[in-house]
């Protein structure tokens, strides 16, 4: 495998609270890496880190060292607005514009400097298509992106974060706010997506991690207690912490 | 508790309910006609304020109208030329109504950018210490008293226009425009301020997570988000400075001009009204009824326009 970002000895405080401890982890390239573990474990946190929102949260401190492509994201050269363009994030919550449908995906591409009507088209369209939405939308990209359903709006807002092209998608327990059926339809989205992309998913749910991810990180109190294959950490875990979360007998 | 038998627990519950509604239903209605009467007491609070608006607009109706009839609508609103204590009196408000407007879209022009942009960088960029410092000294800015606005503008701005612009007499519509762009501000800043901190932070965030910058973030999302809450300060900021008397009186030079240059001597709408009050009598008294008339319309428009944009708000979160 190739691994795409490399995290070592990784620490994060939220002022004197260490919600991340020592992490050490290569995510691989163009294949879907679950996080899973009990809330407030650091899953959100660790995942923040990596397209660096956290620089938003006050009183945070970071040590380590995360490369992206073999560079340091928190070297001073780099543009923040770049690495999020590179690696985009969908929210647990769906957070549409409150725009139309149409101006929510041609956002990210208009920030990077698209203008062109035509081309823009293209790209909402194709967008909107890879995020299996566009049939269901195609007659009204014109109407307020906060009238459709959550299901919708959550699909709305990965084609958004396709729109600018990016190479890794962060995706924070992204159906937790949706109904089983639309739960389902971004389940098989994101396998679609695995083709193009490389994708670290959140999520609360393990049947969730093993039907969508290839590799799977069971997270602790802040520690990083096993990572590998899903199918070897589902079967036989390493760690008796782990073997203890997916038997349900914690969490 | 031990059910020895279910039909008798049934029965003595159900006894316990009616006992229990007999207590609320009628033993309590001392509480009851407590609150009716208390009900009552904010009903009736609540009355004066209406009684007063009432009141106020039929006097206004009333005594503004008939001076309006003697002098012809046309000649009253589009009359160029205001001599009320001339032999031949005459009774034109043109000058009046255009140097209000013209005097509020000044004050607006100036006010609205610089209030905005205040506002985006009170909400959006400054440290929260800076941002309690800079909305205190706004608070303070709205509670100057008008005269004190007026004081000043008569002190240090129109002399300075007059050196500044080389005119002989510094007073005018300039002075005052730029006098109600400053007492704008206040109005203007805080509610903008206000509708620009109740954007949720999930938009600026899906912003950023996009590779957007966080001004770009501000104006294209933020902004754009709270732009009714933005159109209501606007609004407010014109109701203010159309109304506004005193300060505008002591600064414009208040001579019934019509205002056809920025260091014009003008009279406003409001001033006009007190101007004279105090020594008119007949019809000039009729008369200046009927302007505050015709200032109570454009308030009672910009009022509707307020609550247009304070809906438009409400209804978006829907
Ligand atoms: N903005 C914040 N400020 C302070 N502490 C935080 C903040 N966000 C999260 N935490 C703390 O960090 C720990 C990890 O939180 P989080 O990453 O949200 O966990 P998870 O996503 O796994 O539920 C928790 O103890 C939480 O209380
Ligand atoms: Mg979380």
């Amino acid at each position: 495998m190739n691994s795409i970002i490399s995290v070592k000895d990784m620490c994060l405080w939220y002022g004197d609270h260490q919600a991340l401890k020592n992490l050490n982890v290569e995510i691989p390239e163009k294949s879907i890496t679950a996080l899973i573990g009990p809330s407030g474990c650091g899953k959100s946190t660790f995942l923040k880190t990596l397209n660096r929102m956290n620089d938003l949260i006050p009183g945070v401190r970071i040590t380590g060292d995360i490369r992206y492509k073999g560079a340091d994201i928190f070297d001073k050269e780099v543009d923040v607005s770049n690495l999020r363009k590179e690696i985009g994030m969908v929210f647990q919550n769906p957070n549409p514009f409150p725009m139309s449908i149409y101006n929510n995906v041609a956002y990210g591409p208009r920030t990077h400097g698209i203008t062109n009507k035509v081309q823009l088209d293209e790209i909402v369209e194709r967008a909107l298509r890879d995020a299996a939405i566009w049939d269901e939308v195609k007659d009204r990209l014109k109407k307020n992106a906060l009238g459709i359903s959550g299901g919708q709006q959550q699909r709305l807002c990965i084609a958004r974060a396709l729109a600018v092209q990016p190479t890794v998608l962060l995706m924070d327990e992204p159906t937790s706010a949706l109904d089983p059926i639309s739960t389902s339809r971004i389940e098989e989205l994101i396998l679609e997506l695995k083709e193009k992309y490389t994708i670290v998913i959140v999520t609360h749910n393990m049947q969730q991690a093993v039907r969508v991810s290839d590799y799977t990180a069971f997270f602790l109190l802040g520690e990083l207690v096993e990572f590998g294959r899903t199918e070897d950490i589902f079967s036989q875990p390493m760690d008796k912490r782990t073997e203890d979360y997916i038997t349900g007998r914690f969490g | 508790m031990v059910i020895t038998n279910k039909k008798s627990y049934i029965k003595q519950t159900t006894d316990y309910n009616t006992k229990l509604q007999k207590k609320l239903w009628y033993k309590g209605s001392k509480a009851q006609r407590l609150e009716h009467i208390v009900h009552g007491i904010f009903l009736l609070l609540g009355l004066i304020t209406v009684g007063c608006v009432l009141l106020i607009t039929i006097y206004l109706f009333i005594s503004g109208i008939p001076a309006i009839l003697k002098i012809g609508i046309v000649d009253f609103l589009f009359g160029k030329e205001w001599a009320s204590t001339a032999a031949e009196p005459k009774y034109g408000i043109l000058p009046f109504i255009l140097t209000s407007i013209y005097g509020t879209a000044g004050a607006v022009a100036i006010g609205v950018p610089v209030g905005f942009m205040t506002s985006v960088y009170l909400s959006k960029y400054a440290s929260p210490k800076v941002k309690s410092a800079m909305q205190s000294a706004v608070g303070l800015l709205a509670g100057i008293p008008s005269v004190v606005y007026g004081l000043v503008g008569m002190l240090v701005l129109v002399p300075g226009i007059r050196k500044i612009f080389n005119v002989p007499d510094g007073a005018g519509l300039l002075a005052a425009i730029i006098v109600l762009a400053i007492m704008i501000l206040p109005s203007i800043i805080k509610m903008s301020v206000t509708a620009l901190d109740a954007v949720p932070k999930e938009y600026e965030h899906a912003s950023l997570a996009l590779g957007a910058t966080p001004t770009e973030t501000y104006f294209r999302v933020s902004v754009p988000a709270a732009k009714s809450g933005i159109a209501a300060a606007v609004v407010l900021g014109v109701g203010r400075a159309i109304g506004e008397a005193m300060a505008v009186m002591m600064v414009a030079g208040n001579v019934p001009n019509m205002p056809d240059s920025l260091f014009q001597s003008v009279r406003f709408l409001t001033t006009a009204v007190s101007s004279e009050m105090a020594y008119s009598n007949g019809l000039q008294r009729q008369a200046l009824f009927s302007i505050a008339l015709v200032l109570f319309l454009f308030i009672m428009l910009i009022n509707a326009a307020l609550n247009f944009f304070l809906k438009g708000e409400g209804s978006k979160s829907n």
